[in-house]
């Protein structure tokens, strides 16, 4: 099973809703105002959110249609060209990322929305071809952070740098930045604790790690990437836009796409921020993560 | 995202002329917004729809207080139901079985069900006064046991030693024999995190639960959740049986809709919220600070709220006005009949005019029929003004308007009529002073 194979049946799972029932609306009936409204209905279901849904909805209403099968790829051409239009210019890819040794990355997100797991995933990714990697242990909060972590280093033999629980996050950063640099890895991958974007202390928290390792190399963290979890609402976006006020943002990762959480969210996000996609997870296991690409999104979103 | 509904919702009504009551124009205008309001809340679209659905009826006919806008109207009703909804819950954790008491959490990934196990643990020491052990089933998770476990620890509650490669089922059994053993009241079982959509997976929890048996399987569920919440909560509803949920993530900036779809969709009590990281950030849940959230506009809520006291204290004093100078009219009466309406008939009104304790009683035990408010709120509703202040004028043929009217028989109407006097008469007296025997037993009568 190739890689793209993979990600359109895990996508499939969680996308049957959207195209039965559009498959339903717009073959059976001819576009009406009641059919556009239920058109509204199945994208708001995929958390689009209800401003992505109405401009669908326009895009639809505007177009002549004749209710036959030939009209079909019409309507889904509609669609996709749609959300390719948007994302298309924000695929992000791994292997291109800017040639730096070591390439920090740090990894940003609300609590339990799978930013250690993804850690593992890409560091297994990135390790390819003889890279080496180490993992910078800065979620001294949560219990058995470290631990689990450190489990995922074993996994993918990476190197891991850790403090005790309740050590300042930044001195982790530093000390493994430090490392990084004195052993001459390729990727540094930093964790954080999970934290609400709404807690000031925390954001400042995480301002203050990006801060410190700048003082060891100007231009880190080179990415950061922040973790979005695809079952999350509406709140995302303001997730996404609050974690870009402390720090660029140089990507995005949207996990549990596994589950039945279509993750319609990213179209509005991307509409709205521009900000590049890296990838999607599709499980907990380390090779559940898959590079992003557009049409196979929108394909996966449309197509069961 | 939202603050502007309220605006969007004075526009809208600030050309419709003012009503004494909602009428299906302005209610399913009003409704579409508050429809989209539900939707950028992340309630679910099936909950939204279905909601908007009951409301409908409930909201046309609702009075419109004076100084509020119909838009502000609706809200209210809207709030009301939502509280309804998410309400009539009860906290108590079921607790009761022969010990070991066992209590299973259930979940997606990264829920938030370790920390609120160890939560609930403390919880249930310091209100039922009972020990708890902790007990990790998350076998897959890396360090999700040691995550538990660590918890426990840093609290003093006792946890379940870990063992390397056992499954789940097998730490059950040890854990239910190592509480007999030991002697501690409830045992919590934290468990792997799962997508719904996982049929292994979620036949582990099922043979899990029917291995211990749990007084409460709960689903612990992110506040912040969007669309998927009713199809998570009902699949793990269909699996396990939920006997309630726990709401996390409540001090995110989420607008909790998912809770409102939960609840709606499973009519699964959700009993606790975590309000953070720290296990002692774990409070029981109040409906109306999610109904808040969820619809954002608690401004208009509480001024509807305060103009609707200020109008019963109003008419409140109205009455004890005309009371006391005699001049108590039909008018009058009509504001108290509705007084009583709402505050739950006869008694809510009585108790709140002065001195009234004894007469109180006496209409406890009269059995006044609630019907007949109503019927007399018709006929009130349909004399002319003049009538209404001097009911004397009222002939024979006016009393055959009001019956068309009001729907009420002559007999009925002359029975008000009676009534009304045999009152007027009975204040005079009580604001002289002389209301020392309670309330005449004829009058009484005619109430009932
Ligand atoms: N189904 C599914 N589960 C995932 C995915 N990514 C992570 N998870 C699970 O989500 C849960 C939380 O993942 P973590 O990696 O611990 O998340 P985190 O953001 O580091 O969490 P905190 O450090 O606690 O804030 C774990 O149970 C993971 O196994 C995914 O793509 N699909
Ligand atoms: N802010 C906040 N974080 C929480 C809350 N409950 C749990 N968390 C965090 O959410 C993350 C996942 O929690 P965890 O208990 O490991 O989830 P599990 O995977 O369902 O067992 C951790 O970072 C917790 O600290 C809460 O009520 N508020
Ligand atoms: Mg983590
Ligand atoms: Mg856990």
């Amino acid at each position: 099973m190739g890689i793209f194979d993979k990600f359109k049946l895990g996508l499939s799972k969680s996308s049957k809703n959207i195209s039965s029932g559009l498959n339903d609306l717009i073959f059976k009936r001819k576009i009406d105002k009641n059919m556009l409204d239920e058109l509204e209905d199945f994208l708001i279901q995929s958390d689009v959110g209800t401003e992505s849904a109405r401009e669908l909805r326009e895009k639809f209403a505007n177009t002549k249609i004749d209710p036959k099968n030939s009209e079909k790829d019409k309507i889904f051409k509609i669609f996709s060209s749609y959300v390719c239009e948007i994302l298309k210019p924000l695929e992000k890819n791994l292997e291109n990322l800017n040639e730096n040794k070591p390439n920090v990355i740090l990894i940003a997100g609300v609590n339990g929305v799978g930013k250690t797991t993804t850690i593992g995933k890409l560091g297994k990714i990135l390790g390819q071809n003889n890279k080496k990697i180490v993992f910078g242990a800065a979620d001294t909060f949560r219990a058995a952070a470290v631990d689990q972590l450190e489990i995922w280093a074993k996994k993918i033999n990476a190197d891991i740098i850790k403090s005790e629980e309740g050590a300042d996050p930044a001195s982790v950063a530093y000390k493994s930045l430090e490392h990084a640099k004195n052993n001459n890895f390729d990727y540094l991958l930093i964790d954080t604790a999970g934290r609400l974007q709404n807690k000031k202390n925390l954001m400042d928290e995480f301002k203050k790690i990006t801060k410190v390792i700048k003082k060891i190399d100007s231009h880190a963290p080179h990415e950061t990437f922040l973790i979005l979890d695809a079952t999350t609402g509406q709140s995302a976006i303001n997730q996404v836009e609050e974690f870009k006020k402390i720090t660029p943002i140089t990507g995005i990762i949207m996990t549990k796409l596994d589950g039945t959480a279509k993750g319609g969210i990213l179209l509005a996000i991307g509409k709205k921020f521009k900000l590049p996609i890296v990838a999607l997870g599709m499980g907990e296991k380390e090779d559940d993560l898959q590079k992003f690409n557009s049409e196979y999104f929108s394909d996966a979103l449309m197509h069961s | 995202m939202f603050e502007n509904l309220t605006n969007k919702f004075e526009e809208i009504f600030s050309s419709l002329k003012k009503a004494p009551s909602l009428d299906e124009a302005q209610v399913d205008e009003g409704l579409r917004k508050i429809r989209q309001a539900l939707l950028e809340a992340d309630v679910a679209l099936p909950v939204a729809k279905e909601l908007i659905k009951n409301i409908k009826p409930k909201a046309i006919g609702q009075e419109i207080i004076r100084s509020t806008t119909p838009g502000q109207m609706i809200i209210k009703v809207v709030f009301d139901e939502i509280v309804k909804i998410l309400g009539d819950t009860n906290s108590e954790i079921n607790l009761n079985a022969v010990p070991p008491v066992c209590l299973m959490l259930v979940g997606l990934q990264g829920s938030g069900k370790t920390t609120t196990a160890a939560k609930l643990a403390k919880y249930i020491e310091k209100n039922n006064k009972k020990k708890s052990l902790l007990v990790s089933l998350d076998v897959y998770r890396p360090a999700a046991q040691e995550q538990l476990n660590i918890l426990g620890e840093k609290n003093s509650i006792q946890t379940l030693p870990i063992v390397k490669d056992q499954l789940p089922i097998d730490i059950a059994k040890r854990a239910l024999n190592a509480a007999s053993l030991s002697g501690v009241d409830t045992i919590i079982f934290d468990t792997a995190g799962r997508t719904q959509i996982d049929l292994s997976m979620m036949n582990e929890i099922k043979e899990i639960k029917s291995l211990t048996n749990p007084t409460e399987t709960i689903l612990v569920a992110d506040s912040l959740t969007g669309q998927v919440a009713v199809n998570v909560a009902q699949e793990f509803k269909k699996a396990v049986d939920l006997s309630s949920i726990i709401l996390t993530r409540v001090d995110g900036d989420g607008r909790g809709g998912a809770a409102l779809s939960m609840k709606f969709a499973t009519n699964t009590p959700i009993k606790f919220m975590g309000t953070g990281e720290k296990i002692e950030q774990f409070d029981v849940f109040y409906p109306d600070r999610i109904a808040n959230r969820i619809l954002g506009m608690g401004d208009v809520v509480s001024l509807v709220e305060k103009a609707t006291q200020d109008l019963d204290e109003e008419k409140i004093k109205k009455t004890e006005e005309s009371l006391k100078s005699g001049s108590f009219s039909m008018e009058d009466y009509l504001n108290q009949l509705r007084q009583m309406k709402k505050m739950g008939g006869m008694e809510g009104v009585l108790s709140m005019l002065p001195g009234v304790s004894k007469i109180k009683k006496q209409m406890d035990n009269a059995n006044i029929d609630e019907n007949i408010i109503k019927i007399n709120e018709a006929i009130i509703l349909s004399m002319t003004k003049e009538e209404r202040l001097d009911p004397k004028i009222i002939n024979g043929s006016r009393k055959k308007r009001i019956s068309s009217g009001s729907g009420a028989d002559t007999a009925t109407i002359n029975k008000l009529l009676k009534q009304f006097k045999m009152m007027t008469n009975m204040m005079k007296k009580m604001s002289k002073g002389g209301h020392k025997d309670g309330i005449p037993p004829d009058i009484l009568n005619q109430l009932k």
